[in-house]
């Protein structure tokens, strides 16, 4: 499905983010990357959607090299992507956003339903304006909303579990586990939080811009809560090893 | 009436082939129709161009359309319209203009307008403008609008301008006494040379009277633009008023806002925000598929929706 090689990516300044990362996604997986704040994550997801173009290294996207695609090439490919900091815009409602995710108009059922898999109540926020009236949390979840509407074949999450609330995030996991069962696309998470990599196929563990284990769950996430050593702190406040 | 008001009427005033309610259409300086309703009498004034309006007190949910049509060069259109809203009426004011012009010289279209709210009474004034037609010579729609409104009473002014209007300069006035309330939503989008200003001068005189004055504005291609809000509170109020624009290219904004106090308990509030649009923004909307033109597109037909 995606095949990240030899991918590097340095700021203007010339800092290196990501140093020659090495990432399979296989079709129909739910792929958790991790790692501490500052590893390349982020960079990592922007790249694969297009919002930042790498300084080295191809992307391949179900056998087709797109890394000179632009944001919307990749969009119309298949590839969605969940903004870790929501985007607000004056004067768009909810159904606006959602109907142009869609790529068409949606009924109020198709809209609540959406709505209501991040943990919403539909009627209260269907004509709301996704602007700084929302808080931070209520943006947040209709940023995910957003990338539900698409149906893509692969779904980019930017730590979804920031700024929303226990009771949301919840229902949020039950979400992915259903996209996961129903084998409906690809799931690509930025995350830290154990209940999301609870549920992964498989891990990703990246930090100081290179990859430091990868494999499935199983063989992975021991190795997380463990706090086996490799020079870095993990997300779950332990020490994670190399691969 | 002829077949140019009839396409502009459906652009600004929700046309469809009549009105329901009363209403006087005004074409090129003439009256096209008129109609009065028990409630809404609509008269000729016999000492200058234009027309009485009263509204009966206690009218409830009733609409009067006074639209006004330019609909060739060389016509320079000035109408008095005063309104006058009997205590405890609820009503619309559906008054769009429309300019179609395509010879070499101007046309123009000035409305003075005038309304006087009695206690109690609310109105909600809808108006729209827009020019048409490949004329050398410009569009001008300079409308003036004076309100003076009793205790209790509120007006809503709902603007829209979005293109066509070479240039346009809005003036608006309004007195209040204690606990009416003024709320002015605006939005103008201006193109090419285009040039609009809006000024605003709102006088909180009533206790706990309230002013809420938006607008929202794209200024794109060399166009220019100018907002200029002065809210003076001398009782207890409120007073906010908000100036939003977008700009592209080689366009310009000038926003001048001026609060006044003369009581303690007067809280007046501006904000005003100019800028291109968000490369955030953009960027989102291109993760949904969007291109950038039509991305672009989408943002600002929302921030002026």
């Amino acid at each position: 499905m995606l095949q990240l090689e030899h991918l590097a990516w340095r700021l203007p300044g010339g800092e290196s983010i990501l140093k020659g990362v090495d990432v399979r996604v296989p079709a129909g997986k739910l792929v958790v990357v991790t790692g501490p704040n500052g590893g390349g994550k982020t960079s990592l997801a922007k790249l694969v959607a297009g919002l930042e173009t790498p300084t080295a290294g191809r992307i391949l996207f179900e056998g087709e090299d797109i890394t000179s695609l632009d944001i919307t090439q990749r969009a119309q490919k298949g590839i969605a992507y969940a903004f870790q900091q929501p985007v607000r815009f004056k004067g768009l409602t909810v159904r606006d956003l959602l109907e142009m995710a869609a790529g068409k108009p949606l009924q109020e059922c198709e809209v609540c339903a959406l709505v209501g898999k991040v943990g919403l109540c539909a009627s209260e926020y269907i004509d709301r304006e996704v602007d700084a009236s929302l808080s931070g949390g209520e943006a947040k979840r209709i940023e995910i909303a957003t990338v539900l509407a698409r149906e893509a074949k692969l779904s980019i999450f930017d730590e979804p579990e920031a700024g929303i609330d226990l009771w949301s995030f919840s229902k949020l996991v039950e979400t992915f586990q259903e996209l996961q069962k129903s084998h409906h696309g690809t799931l690509l998470i930025i995350s830290h939080q154990e209940r999301i990599l609870s549920i992964a196929d498989e891990i990703v563990v990246i930090a100081d811009g290179v990859v430091r284990e990868a494999g499935p769950r199983e063989e992975v996430l021991p190795h997380l809560l463990q706090g086996d050593t490799m020079g870095c702190m993990c997300p779950l406040g332990k020490e994670v090893r190399h691969a | 009436m002829n077949k140019v008001t009839d396409e502009l009427l459906r652009m600004v005033a929700d046309f469809k082939g009549n009105f329901t309610g009363a209403y006087n259409i005004r074409e090129d300086g003439g009256c096209a129709g008129r109609r009065s309703t028990e409630n809404i009498k609509i008269e000729s004034k016999q000492d200058k161009p234009g027309i009485d309006i009263r509204v009966a007190p206690g009218t409830k949910g009733e609409k009067v359309y006074i639209p006004a049509c330019v609909t060739h060069s060389g016509v320079d259109d000035l109408v008095y319209n005063d309104f006058y809203i009997g205590e405890g009426a609820d009503v619309v004011v559906v008054a769009g203009c429309g300019i179609h012009a395509d010879g070499e010289e101007e046309a123009r279209h000035n409305g003075i307008h005038r309304f006087f709210l009695e206690k109690g009474a609310k109105v909600v004034y809808e108006e729209k403008h827009v020019g048409t037609g490949k004329s050398t010579g410009h569009r001008h729609i300079d409308p003036v609008t004076e309100a003076f409104l009793a205790e209790d009473s509120s007006l809503t002014m709902d603007t829209v301008q979005i293109s066509g209007v070479d240039t346009t300069y809005r003036r608006t006035s309004a007195k209040l006494a204690a606990r009416a309330k003024l709320l002015v939503r605006e939005r103008i989008m201006t193109t090419g040379v285009e040039a609009a200003k809006t000024d605003f001068t709102v006088y909180l005189e009533g206790e706990d009277s309230g002013a809420d004055l938006v607008s929202r504005s794209v200024a794109k291609g060399r166009s220019h633009q100018e907002f200029t809000s002065r809210i003076v509170g001398t009782a207890r109020c409120t007073g906010h008023s908000e100036c939003d624009a977008i700009l592209a290219d080689h366009a310009t904004v000038v926003a001048t806002p001026a609060l006044e106090a003369a009581n303690l308990d007067a809280s007046l509030i501006h904000e005003a925000a100019i800028g291109k649009i968000a490369g955030e923004q953009l960027m989102k909307l291109r993760t949904l598929g969007l291109t950038e033109e039509q991305a672009e597109e989408k943002i600002i037909a929302g921030f002026l929706k």
